[in-house]
């Protein structure tokens, strides 16, 4: 598969008062043409961080881009012009925000919203412009959206607001779509209504979609290829096949483990990843994930693991997968 | 989980919205249903089907259009400003949006510390400083970042501030709208583990809002599904997931995602036909289909031991 996009070792960082956050530590991945891929990963391990730099809409300062490419169709998109980037968003490339109220103008009407993108991208006219934000509003399955396109953000529900934002973002049929967290407001029934509208759209455009989400049920419906995030990093990627039938690392092991299910008896507790994430302004010389780990052993902490390829698709970063791994004693 | 007395009554509440040209929107239809000490009631139903609205207008944050709630048997929308301000400290609420109630301006210390002022509960500079940080540390944040702002957390790293300044005042009832859908599943494992662990040690009560219905499931002992403002399905949790009445419920079970490539793609779902408009009500249009019969005019029957369900209403 052709990329559309590719990301190499990306380093983002933050200037706070106690010194560098470095959010993002050496991302590498790739999103093929009409391909979906899932970004699945601790909460705060980076995920909209390195949406939003791919977008180019963290303010620097405070981020900092410290290393890394960013290729979208081949040209290096942290290389562009401001003016440059300003045409490629909205219309090259779209994206759902994680939180509809940053993103939606809470003093503009909802419809007008949606028009404005309409008329700068797709130069509609005002009338044609119009009629397709109406259309949107209901592709997204928002009822009676004549009344509601005039109406502002804070009357419409939590996931009304998201799925403005959806309708905004599909608009101009972008053929690199961002969805970070693009459901998690929505009841489930709207959710694969959403999921088919995103589906549609990439089966007759080729759309290429990252798909951010804590959802794992979605991804298993959704994605072709997962990646796994734990502390800036990418701790293992694969096929979904891969990573839900035979994950490998111990991060995305008690992941699939603490979600809860359906045929659970009543009372069982669900089993958490004991522990919190490293403090990212002083990550961990060794493997992010020691101080949580039940298999951890002494060169953990030291060195940061290698990833280990397990096939053409799927590939892992833990000493215990490594090929010499059993040559070591453990806590050693 | 002790199961005691009624702690929360709410009865016939409504609230309804004016909306351009004369319309109204009525955003909570008349619902009723009560919670007992330490029992969790999961409240689940379609995006803007009032669940949000509902909470808001149990805790007054919205003035309701009819009905009341009672706490403890006190009728509060009948409180002055002042009583309600104590009861305030008693009935916290999660709210589903973190970035949207959290004061941009404000250190999570200040955040979390203003919740501890306004009810006198701080102590000293000392005391304070230290309660904020055994908050933090309790819902999975590091207490070092006490002094950061909130733009500089993730959203699951902000929706855990808003959840450690609602368990700051040790409240009896909490409502949790959403609290942990931007958090990734093994952090939710955590802090539902917490909610129940507190339950069980200080006797809490919960109105949990939720999408994800096997975490729901989970936490609730019983479930109420909402559709178009009205409660159409209620039961113990169990019985509702085993045996759905309420056609809504049917189709909302039908679309959980389930976490296996494989079962994700032999799945059926139940496409629920609604041709309706929504909550909204202009003069012209007066009903609203709620499937296939006429919700204004149905009831809540009780088709079996606790298992209610919507249905016209007779005669
Ligand atoms: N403006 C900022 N200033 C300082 N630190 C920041 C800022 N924005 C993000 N961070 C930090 O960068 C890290 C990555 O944040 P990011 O928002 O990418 O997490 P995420 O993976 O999207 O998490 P979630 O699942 O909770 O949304 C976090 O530790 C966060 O605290
Ligand atoms: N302040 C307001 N003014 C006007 N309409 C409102 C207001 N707040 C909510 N509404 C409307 O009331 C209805 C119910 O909204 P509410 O936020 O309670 O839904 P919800 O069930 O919480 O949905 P979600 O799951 O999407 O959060 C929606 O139709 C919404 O547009
Ligand atoms: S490298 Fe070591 S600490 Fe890291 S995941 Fe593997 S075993 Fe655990
Ligand atoms: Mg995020
Ligand atoms: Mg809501």
């Amino acid at each position: 598969m052709e990329p559309i996009l590719q990301v190499k070792d990306l380093h983002v960082s933050f200037q706070v008062k106690g010194g560098e956050v470095k959010a993002v530590r050496g991302m590498n991945f790739e999103v093929g043409k009409g391909e979906t891929v899932a970004i699945v990963g601790e909460s705060g391990s980076g995920k909209s961080v390195t949406a939003q730099t791919i977008m180019r809409l963290i303010p620097s300062p405070p981020s900092i881009v410290k290393q890394g490419e960013i290729l979208f169709q081949g040209q290096d998109i942290l290389k562009k012009s401001n003016k440059q980037m300003e045409a490629i968003r909205g219309k090259d490339i779209g994206m759902i925000f994680q939180d509809p109220m940053t993103s939606l103008n809470p003093t503009i009407r909802i419809g007008k919203q949606i028009t404005e993108v309409l008329i700068k991208h797709q130069k509609m006219s005002a009338g044609e412009a119009k009629k397709r934000a109406i259309e949107m509003l209901k592709l997204v399955g928002i009822k009676n959206a004549e009344a509601r396109f005039n109406q502002y953000p804070h009357e419409f529900s939590g996931g009304m607001r998201q799925r403005a934002m959806i309708a905004i973002a599909l608009a101009c049929r972008p053929s690199l779509l961002i969805a970070d967290e693009p459901t998690t407001a929505l009841d489930v029934t709207i959710q694969a209504q959403i999921m088919d509208v995103m589906k549609d759209m990439q089966e007759r455009l080729g759309t290429s979609i990252i798909l951010i989400t804590h959802d794992l049920g979605v991804v298993a419906g959704m994605c072709d290829r997962v990646i796994v995030m734990y502390a800036g990093e990418v701790v293992e990627s694969g096929t979904k096949w891969e990573i839900f039938k035979n994950p490998q690392h111990p991060y995305t092991k008690g992941l699939l483990r603490s979600m809860p299910r359906l045929d659970q008896k009543k009372g069982e507790p669900l089993i958490p990843i004991i522990g919190t994430p490293p403090d990212l302004i002083k990550p961990p010389i060794g493997c992010p994930f020691a101080a949580r780990c039940d298999k951890a052993m002494k060169v953990c902490e030291r060195i940061d693991p290698e990833a280990t390829v397990f096939s053409d698709t799927h590939l892992a970063r833990c000493w215990n997968l490594h090929p010499m791994a059993k040559e070591v004693h453990p806590n050693e | 989980m002790s199961k005691g007395k009624t702690l929360i009554e709410v009865e016939g509440l409504k609230k309804y919205f004016n909306v351009g040209g004369g319309g109204v929107l009525k955003a909570v239809n008349d619902i009723s249903f009560s919670i007992a000490e330490g029992e969790t009631l999961g409240l689940v139903g379609e995006s803007g089907c009032g669940k949000s609205t509902a909470g808001r207008t149990i805790l007054r944050l919205y003035e309701p259009t009819a009905g009341s709630v009672r706490f403890n048997g006190v009728d509060i929308n009948t409180l002055s400003p002042g009583k309600m301000k104590a009861m305030r400290r008693d009935m916290q609420m999660i709210f589903q949006d973190p970035y949207a109630s959290l004061n941009p301006r404000f250190t999570v210390t200040d955040i979390i510390g203003e919740a501890l002022d306004i009810h006198k509960m701080a102590g000293s500079r000392k005391e304070r400083k230290k309660r904020v940080e055994e908050l933090l540390d309790m819902v999975g944040l590091n207490p070092d970042h006490a002094t950061r702002y909130p733009h500089e957390f993730s959203g699951g790293q902000r929706q855990r501030i808003g959840i450690a300044r609602a368990l700051a005042v040790n409240p009896k009832f909490i409502i949790c709208d959403e609290p942990i859908s931007a958090l990734d599943v093994s952090i939710q494992a955590q802090v539902v583990n917490l909610l129940e662990d507190l339950q069980n040690r200080l006797g809490l009560t919960y109105l949990f809002i939720a999408h994800d219905l096997s975490m729901v499931k989970h936490i609730s002992d019983r479930v109420a599904v909402m559709y178009l403002g009205r409660i159409v399905e209620l039961a113990e949790s169990e019985e509702l997931y085993a045996n759905p009445l309420h056609p809504y419920t049917k189709t909302l079970l039908s679309a959980i995602p389930i976490p296996d490539p494989e079962i994700e793609a032999n799945k059926k779902r139940i496409i629920h036909e609604d041709h309706g408009n929504g909550p909204i009500h202009t003069d012209k249009d007066a009903s609203v289909s709620g499937g296939t019969y006429d919700l204004e005019n149905s009831e809540l029957v009780e088709v079996s031991k606790g298992h209610f369900v919507s249905m016209p209403k007779k005669g």
